[in-house]
């Protein structure tokens, strides 16, 4: 079930997407900004976090400045009957981190998993591909790799102006 | 903001500490760095400093709530395009210049740009597919989760 979103939590989501200000009293700043209590921000906060709508409050990493220079995004084209089966298991590979069944797009993208597979070079991501190619056994009819040579844009969700 | 930077940033082992602390849910107290530094046996100023400056440094890119538009009635959208080499700056910057368009990558392969529409409204992401789509004149390839088998990996510092 959705959370619906009031005014308030609007302006709370607004406030908050390009981040928390990193000051000693960071939810008092934010709700003086918006003319709220403290109180009432966390309150509202609290209830998005039991929702779903956030997830944390976290930091963001960027991987390559954390010496994770070499990230692939490993996409494999699985038998369609074993996907829920494997799936989960190669989402459990602690190198993995986004782990998705994605519609294929014929004839261009063959593929219906995608894996994300971090590591230091290049050569480790590829032993942790085959790793997965071996977990995939008879299920695999094939399978690529993409690395991401740039990030081209990274925020936070932004919500378009309503009305 | 476009980040060009790709050199591994040289941290010690209090910022490695602070950088794996820092991608937990943070408290929803008066003085939540405060209350983290003292897990961590810092003081609340050696927190705020030292975490302003893997921000600046760009090793953090953001720090705040992360939002689910999926939880909101929103969706997301994994999208990919394959972009002509000598039209890519043009294409990025039209393709940037969209709200919708959360993050978007550079890739290796005929596919060459991937980007995360984030929309409150399933509907919404097949209207900025077909916004780009008419834009640029290059067909957006729409691949949207139909299952999650994991997330919530941590980068460890």
């Amino acid at each position: 079930m959705s959370y619906v979103l009031d005014t308030t939590d609007r302006a709370i989501i607004t406030a908050l997407q390009s981040g928390l200000p990193l000051v000693p009293a960071p939810y008092a700043e934010v709700a003086a900004g918006l003319e709220l209590a403290e109180d009432e921000l966390c309150t509202r906060l609290q209830a998005m976090k039991d929702t779903g709508v956030i997830r944390r409050i976290a930091a963001a990493p960027n991987h390559y400045k954390l010496g994770m220079v070499a990230n692939g995004m490993t996409v494999w084209d699985v038998d369609d009957a074993q996907l829920s089966e494997l799936g989960p298991l190669v989402g459990a590979l602690d190198f993995v981190s986004h782990c998705y069944e994605r519609p294929r797009d014929l004839p261009d993208w063959p593929y219906n998993l995608f894996a994300m597979v971090h590591g230091s070079s290049k050569g480790e991501v590829e032993e942790k591909r085959a790793r997965i190619t071996d977990l995939l056994g008879d299920a695999l009819n094939g399978s690529d790799i993409l690395y991401s040579t740039r990030i081209l844009k990274k925020t936070g969700l932004r919500l378009r102006k309503k009305g | 903001m476009v980040a060009r930077d790709r050199t591994p940033a040289v941290l010690d082992e209090t910022d490695r500490l602070l950088v794996n602390a820092l991608q937990d849910d943070l408290s929803l107290d008066h003085r939540p760095f405060a209350t983290l530094a003292e897990k961590l046996g810092l003081s609340e100023d050696e927190v705020l400093t030292r975490t302003k400056a893997l921000r600046e440094e760009g090793v953090l890119t953001r720090f705040g709530p992360f939002f689910d538009a999926a939880a909101m009635g929103g969706a997301f959208c994994l999208c990919a395009m394959a972009v002509p080499a000598d039209r890519f700056d043009t294409v990025m910057t039209r393709v940037n210049a969209h709200p919708e368009v959360a993050h978007n990558y550079e890739r290796t392969h005929r596919l060459n740009m991937w980007f995360v529409l984030a929309t409150e409204t399933p509907g919404g992401i097949k209207d900025a597919a077909d916004r780009i789509e008419g834009e640029t004149g290059i067909k957006v390839h729409c691949f949207p989760k139909l299952q999650e088998f994991y997330i919530g990996f941590r980068v460890a510092a």
